[in-house]
């Protein structure tokens, strides 16, 4: 068996560090919002997550463009763990994001456009998962998961386009204002940074699970195959 | 030059090498058509059960005059989207069970071909379900859904619907779970189509002002486009064997 690469190793080591880090950029080192008070600190984790989810999102569904073309599993590995690390990162920052709305919007969950299209998008790529599993032939299983990622990759943004006809209460921070959002604030200097590092943190940690998940994928292919010698 | 093949007569344009692409579209919804009007297998589930929805409605929202208006859309997109995926998964499964989907693949046509066949057959039994829907929806509640906007929208809202759904059927029954997945991957995929055609026949119910309607339904003419187009661009990759 083949041992993990250095760089891998490596890199595990630097994700936590720089989670250690970002945590206490987040909790202790910005300063306390004045309208909404500690609860705002989830913010750096809530977009943290949330970017490195559509990240892999997107990435997925040019993988899955890119395996329609060439026909080659490696994009079909490539995909399954941008999906699968996604799906998680995406679920916390729904959690995240719930935590932070029972305070501020005074419930857990509204059906604003952007919190539907996150809870569709998760539905999306669990009924991606399902999908896979119901297949052996793993060519088969491939093609269907790669026409699938894209139909719903294609899917997530329209349905956020056509929930956007009716109104929004989500604030958003960076670039654009709505007068109807509730629980926007401008940042401090200090805020950013910890903002910033957790961007950063968050996308560090995205690829070293990537990887990790990739090198998954091609160990599981190789035990399928020897499996396979061992029956034939 | 007449021959006969299996007791049909055929001339030398039948076995001209390929047929037209718009012929081999039609060659398939006739065949579904012809099947179906021998069986009504398919029609009469759908429909049974789209009656079955709304009396359940009828019950679980106590559909009283006040909320009707407000309802009705939802209770006829929810209705139409369920008993679609009854069809939808019944159509393609009869394909696959009795070998025939292998039979449409050797055929010398364009495998786009296929898609548009199955997709306008489906959309076919579709209609005829809602064309006898709305009737029986609009005496049983009293209220007029013959209004030319409300059924151009449910047009145009099946046509998106069918149009992924079609793709997506042709997966789920090539798969070991096909008989409960075809929801499951349906409906989140198809909501974008569904919202504005909910929203649009809302629209239309409630009378609100056509201006304010025209949004949903450029949004749903532009979902339908995008959908089929790329539900047609992909189509080859799950029949391939």
């Amino acid at each position: 068996m083949q041992s993990k690469p250095a760089a891998l190793k490596v890199l595990d080591v630097v994700s936590i560090i720089l989670l250690g880090i970002s945590t206490y950029l987040a909790l202790v080192f910005a300063p306390t919002e004045l309208v909404m008070g500690d609860v705002q600190r989830v913010f750096y984790f809530h977009i943290g997550t949330a970017w490195t989810a559509l990240l892999g999102f997107i990435l997925a569904a040019v993988f899955s463009v890119v395996y329609l073309i060439k026909k080659d599993l490696l994009w079909d590995r490539l995909q399954v763990a941008a999906i699968e690390v996604s799906l998680v990162f995406f679920l916390i920052t729904i959690v995240l994001g719930s935590i932070w709305a029972r305070p501020a919007w005074n419930t857990w969950w509204t059906w604003d456009p952007r919190l539907t299209t996150a809870a569709v998008t998760e539905l999306i790529y669990v009924a991606y998962f399902m999908l896979r599993q119901g297949i052996d032939d793993p060519d088969k299983r491939a093609r269907f998961g790669a026409v699938y990622a894209l139909i719903g990759g294609l899917s997530a943004p329209l349905t956020f386009f056509a929930i956007r006809l009716f109104r929004t209460i989500h604030p958003v921070v960076i670039g654009g204002t709505n007068p109807e959002a509730d629980g926007g604030f401008s940042m401090t200097a200090d805020m950013r940074v910890a903002f910033f590092f957790a961007l950063f943190t968050f996308t560090v940690v995205f690829i070293d699970l990537f990887w990790n998940r990739i090198r998954l994928g091609d160990l599981q292919d190789k035990v399928e195959q020897l499996k396979l010698k061992v029956s034939m | 030059m007449n021959n006969t093949v299996y007791g049909i007569k055929t001339t030398k344009k039948d076995f001209a090498a390929k047929p037209s692409f718009l012929r081999a579209v039609f060659a398939i919804v006739w065949k579904d058509i012809q099947a179906e009007y021998r069986s009504f297998e398919l029609i009469s589930a759908m429909l049974v059960f789209s009656l079955l929805v709304i009396i359940i409605f009828n019950f679980a929202l106590n559909l009283d005059i006040k909320m009707r208006e407000t309802v009705t859309a939802g209770v006829l997109w929810t209705t139409f989207a369920f008993a679609g995926t009854l069809g939808l998964n019944r159509s393609m499964s009869v394909e696959k069970d009795r070998g025939c989907l292998d039979g449409l693949l050797l055929a010398p046509v364009d495998r786009s071909a296929i898609y548009f066949g199955k997709a306008i057959s489906n959309l076919t039994f579709m209609l005829v379900v809602e064309a006898i829907v709305l009737p029986v929806y609009s005496i049983l509640y009293n209220t007029n859904l013959f209004q030319p906007g409300l059924l151009l929208v449910i047009l145009l809202g099946s046509i998106g619907y069918v149009g992924v759904g079609t793709l997506l059927a042709t997966m789920s029954v090539q798969t070991r779970t096909r008989d409960i997945l075809l929801s499951i991957l349906l409906f989140p995929v198809v909501l974008p189509v569904l919202l504005p055609a909910i929203i649009a026949s809302n629209g239309f119910l409630t009378r609100v002002e056509l201006a304010e309607i025209m949004f949903p339904i450029g949004l749903l003419i532009a979902y339908d486009i995008i959908f089929i187009s790329v539900a047609f661009m992909v189509f080859d990759n799950v029949v391939e064997e």
